[in-house]
């Protein structure tokens, strides 16, 4: 494998996605991630530095909303699904 | 036959000639799906009684003339990757197993517009991630003309309910292939529109610039009514496309005279099963036969586009997927200390193991000092896909070739080998790269009775051109129902 | 002893004057129960999709047109990744890469009267956050989504300020500019302006710049000039007592005038920030960008020249008008009715200026209308009152906007300028004062002055003073 991910990246990546990984499953990351990363190296085979990179594949563009309100009281809508709430918000863990 | 043997648009002509009523086609198919859940397992969530409800007040509207179209009263089953207000809607995930939306997807919104009856939700691979439907939360489908073998994905519930016949029709969604290839391993046909066409409003995203809602039918007919149904310009979704016309059912013609053919030399190489190919060149012989000029061409730049995909879809991913944190909806863990735990540890109980790589491996391409050699390359050679199908355009009508490598391979044979999984995409990712239309359709069986599928790409909005060849290729065989159905 | 210079550059967030929100049509008003203002989309429902709000775009541009900006005519968005509860999405939608409004600046004044320009290097659009209250009692936040998806720019200086007062004539101006523009009400108190500072120290003489911090949480103009003298402090300390400065973001606290850094393992500051692939690019037409700059409202130094030419007013007078939108406003829409301009200058600058300063309030906190303003001046100008009682009347319209003829009437204050009525009573006035009027005649011209007091104190300061001063000359003589 060229690509050896360190356990530090797999603590780092976790910290980023938000995904606790035991340590079968970071061992499990890191060859899934380094093969890929190998896989993925495939690109470097192709030449790109004349060719702009392509986010939307059509050229549409000015796509807006006029500036009017249309949506009326949203709380039982937005809260419907709530794990935990009280009264008319969500509940989390304290942030500060 | 069992009404749900019949096409969508056989069915809806019955109902709209009181032969049957809307609610007797919805009781034929609970009977069916009461019959194969237990070995086919297509369902995430059976809404028995409320569809029997909705065909009761669909009969009523056909009577009263407010729902007149083609699909009025037929029963649908729906990916359960698009919103349904007051129906469940998991993404075949833990993280979303409670989730009951407070809004109804815009495609599904157009169905009901025309009446359709909705008796479900299908599985899926989790977040429309796998190509197998084995990474559903709950269970895996199986391919109902072989229940030891996988149905494909990640439609394969809506793939496989289809072909059982547990409904006349169904909605998936194509990212990667998720329409084209789980259609081809269940011997039916599915279409992916051009992006844009359907809006994406109400699908729960897994690569936001890759996703697309389609058709899945016993036959390119249903496809092209389906799709006129479901296609609109959305003002809620900006990727939305105004097209020209919304009329695809005009391109139901049997006639391919004339029409340029194009086999792209690269797609029949290694790694394509000796059956499949004999079957696709045969079918191809036959659009030949039938007056197409079918020719071979270099495509080039075939084998990048799994490993650009990968990059683009799982960097998208890892942000459309960042909103699943037990604050809002959805599953959240039961003990936690402080934010930062609850957020990692309901992630990481919710979701599955390939959602959690391909999140890990998005986020990973993303950091800090690796987006520029793998987010930009990828995208530069997106722009490179493009460019190559843009001069195959220029000389071809449409491009011919398999969905899929193989045949359905075995349960369990599949996951242990991501790479390997990837690698069975090889045909249809470049075409959502690409923002193309394409569509699945039967040509034949291999030696263990496994179907093949046929594949047409179109350039964009040319999905009428596919139409017409895939239709014209139909008349030359008779649906074959599997033995299962 | 070592000098030392401070480097400072502003990241100021300005929310948007629009009625709804950047990416749905959810109201951005103020208030309301927590999540009342809230659908699908602003609070990341999964299968919810953004669509962009033209005003907004508008309002960037005209920003950047009056900052000297250049517009980038094909420009995008762009997801900003990091997860808080007050984020639904766990991403900002931003502009990262293709900003709409680069390489500005503008010309500030400090109160020595130096001129500098600050440069901008960017503006963009994004989308704010929710609000997180915290449960006072328990162990939980609470997370109102009502300001999230509420319209956004970004301003990012250059760091080109280096002291307190420059950040302050920077932020005043820019305040300034956009109330003209009517884009923003730019209220720091309330949040609808706030300034992240990012400051650094070196030694006086050297080029290259020292390592910054970032605070946040400055929610007042006293605030920010607190924390950049504390910051300033404490970096130099660090570096005198020979330990280094962290990159790092920090929390101004402004009761402890202290600031602290918000290190977090689980904060690694790495945005990930990619094409935002539900949104599509905006592309400025020419014509569209014509259209804007055609609609762009008259700005504070082309007022101040018209001010001093249509209305004849003093330099002074335009100078102190034109520094605020709002004074600006009542002054033209006050002189339009009442057509005095110089009388609405003095009310606006003499009376309105001493209230506000005996209230504390800000210009942007007046509620009294130009009508009642102008109803005053007329009048004064009509005689019908005099300027004591205009004075105590005018009160009465600063406080409770009333309106002066009804109340002028049902108080019984108009000038009495019935000769009779008058004559009488100065005639009793000088019957009861016989030796002030002996004053009078032995040459003590000056004794007319206490009769005409006397005369205003039995009237109840409801005559007209010239026409007392006119009868009594009359009567003594």
């Amino acid at each position: 494998m060229a690509n050896i991910i360190s356990d530090e990246t797999i603590e780092y990546v976790g910290i980023l996605a938000k995904l606790e990984l035991n340590e079968e499953e970071k061992e499990q990351a890191k060859k899934d991630i380094g093969e890929m990363l190998d896989y993925i190296d495939k690109l470097n085979e192709l030449d790109t530095s004349a060719v702009e990179p392509m986010s939307h594949v059509f050229p549409v563009n000015n796509v807006f909303r006029e500036d009017v309100v249309e949506n009326g009281d949203g709380r039982e809508i937005s809260l419907a699904n709530a794990p935990e709430r009280k009264e008319d918000s969500f509940v989390v863990p304290r942030t500060i | 036959m069992s009404l749900m043997g019949l096409t969508a648009v056989s069915l809806g002509k019955k109902i709209r000639a009181g032969e049957v009523s809307a609610i007797e086609a919805a009781q034929e198919a609970f009977a069916s799906i009461e019959k194969k859940e237990a070995a086919v397992n297509s369902f995430v969530t059976v809404e028995k009684e409320r569809a029997l409800e909705r065909a009761k007040e669909v009969q009523k509207g056909m009577e009263s003339g407010i729902y007149a179209g083609l699909l009025a009263g037929v029963p649908v089953a729906i990916k359960d990757n698009m919103c349904t207000k007051g129906i469940l809607t998991t993404c075949s995930s833990k993280i979303l197993g409670n989730y009951l939306p407070e809004f109804t997807s815009e495609a599904v919104l157009q169905l009901e517009k025309a009446g359709a009856v909705i008796l479900g939700k299908t599985n899926m691979d989790e977040f429309a991630m796998g190509s197998t439907t084995e990474t559903s939360a709950f269970g895996v489908t199986k391919n109902p003309w072989n229940t030891e073998h996988v149905p494909g994905g990640s439609s394969g519930g809506s793939c496989a309910a289809v072909a059982a016949e547990e409904c006349s029709y169904a909605l998936g969604s194509d990212t990667g292939g998720s329409i084209r290839q789980p259609s081809s391993f269940c011997g039916v046909t599915g279409m992916k529109p051009t992006y844009g066409t359907v809006s994406r409003y109400g699908l729960i995203a897994y690569g936001s610039s890759l996703d697309q809602i389609g058709p899945v039918a016993k036959d390119v007919t249903d496809c092209a009514v389906i799709l006129e149904t479901i296609a609109s310009h959305d003002k809620k979704d900006s990727t939305s496309v105004k097209r020209e016309e919304y009329d695809f059912t005009s391109a139901l013609k049997d006639d391919v005279k004339g029409m340029k053919i194009g086999i792209p030399k690269d797609y029949f190489g290694e790694g394509l099963d000796s059956e499949v190919r004999e079957q696709v060149m045969a079918a191809a012989k036959v659009l030949e036969e039938k007056g197409a000029i079918v020719e071979e061409f270099d495509l080039s730049l075939v084998e990048y586009a799994i490993p650009a995909y990968y990059v683009i879809a799982c960097a998208e991913a890892s942000s459309n997927l960042a909103r699943f944190d037990g604050v809002k909806y959805g599953y959240r863990t039961e003990e936690y200390n402080g934010l930062h735990n609850m957020y990692k540890k309901t992630r990481s109980e919710g979701f599955g193991t390939e959602v959690k790589r391909r999140i890990m491996l998005g986020s990973f391409v993303l950091s800090s000092g690796y987006y520029d050699a793998y987010y930009l390359k990828a995208l530069r050679t997106k722009a490179l896909i493009k460019q190559a199908f843009d001069k195959a355009f220029s000389q071809y009508d449409m491009i011919l070739a398999p969905a899929a490598p193989t045949t359905a391979p075995r349960i369990g044979e599949s996951l242990s080998d991501p790479i390997k999984m990837y690698l069975g995409d090889i045909y249809t990712i470049s075409v959502n790269l690409a923002g193309l239309p394409g569509i699945s359709l039967p040509c034949g069986k291999d030696s263990k009775g496994l179907p093949i599928g046929l594949q047409l790409i179109g350039n964009c909005f040319e999905e009428k051109k596919l139409i017409q060849a895939a239709y014209a290729f139909e008349q030359t065989r008779e649906y074959e129902h599997c033995p299962l159905a | 002893m070592k000098q030392f210079e401070t480097v400072i550059g502003l990241e100021v967030h300005v929310e948007l004057a629009t009625k709804t929100k950047i990416f749905c049509s959810c109201s951005t008003e103020f208030g309301g129960k927590p999540n009342s203002h809230t659908c699908p989309v602003c609070t990341g429902m999964p299968g919810s999709l953004p669509v962009l709000n033209k005003k907004v775009v508008e309002y960037a541009v005209a920003v950047g047109l009056a900052t000297n900006c250049k517009i980038t005519q094909n420009c995008k968005f762009d997801r900003k990744n990091y997860f808080y509860p007050d984020n639904p999405q766990n991403y900002q939608i931003s502009q990262l890469y293709l900003p709409i409004c680069r390489d500005g600046g503008i010309e500030i004044e400090t109160e020595d009267g130096t001129k500098k320009t600050i440069g901008i290097h960017e503006i963009h659009m994004e989308e704010d956050a929710g609000k997180l209250i915290h449960d006072e009692w328990g162990e939980n936040s609470l997370v109102d989504f009502n300001r999230s998806g509420v319209p956004l720019i970004e301003i990012v200086s250059e760091p080109d300020m280096r002291s307190a007062d420059e950040v302050i004539a920077y932020l005043e101006k820019l305040r300034l500019i956009i109330q003209y523009l009517g884009a923003s009400d730019c209220k720091l108190q309330e949040g609808s302006m706030r300034a992240d500072v990012n400051l650094s120290v070196r030694e006086v003489g050297t080029e290259e710049f020292g390592t910054r911090t970032e605070m946040k949480n400055l929610n007042s103009f006293k605030a920010i000039r607190r924390a950049i003298e504390g910051e300033r402090e404490r970096q130099i300390d660090l570096i005198e007592a020979g330990e280094k400065v962290i990159q790092e973001t920090r929390r101004w606290d402004d009761a402890k005038e202290y600031s602290y850094a918000m290190r977090s393992k689980e904060d690694a500051q790495d945005y990930r920030y990619f094409p935002e692939p539900d949104l599509v690019p905006v592309v400025i037409s020419d014509e569209w960008f014509s259209e804007i700059k055609d609609r762009q409202p008259e700005l504070r130094t082309e007022k101040l020249e018209r001010y001093k030419k249509e209305f004849q007013i003093p330099d002074y007078d335009a100078n102190i008008i034109t520094s605020n939108k709002r004074l600006a406003d009542i002054f033209e829409e006050t002189t339009a009715i009442c057509k005095n301009p110089k009388k609405v200058s003095n009310w606006l600058m003499v009376e309105t200026m001493r209230l506000l300063k005996e209230h504390e309030m800000e210009i942007e906190q007046i509620t009294f209308s130009p009508e009642n303003l102008a109803k005053l001046i007329q009048l004064t100008d009509n005689k019908a009152i005099n300027s004591s009682v205009a004075k105590e009347v005018f009160e009465k319209i600063f406080s409770d906007d009333i309106d002066p003829e009804a109340y002028v009437e049902e108080n019984g204050l108009k000038t009495v300028s019935d000769d009779g009525a008058l004559r009488s009573v100065i005639e009793k006035v000088i019957a009861d004062n016989p030796q002030s009027v002996e004053d009078y005649h032995s040459g003590k011209k000056k004794a007319i002055g206490f009769l005409v007091g006397q005369t205003m104190k039995a009237m109840k300061g409801k005559a007209d003073p010239a026409m007392v001063n006119q009868i009594l000359a009359e009567l003594l003589n």
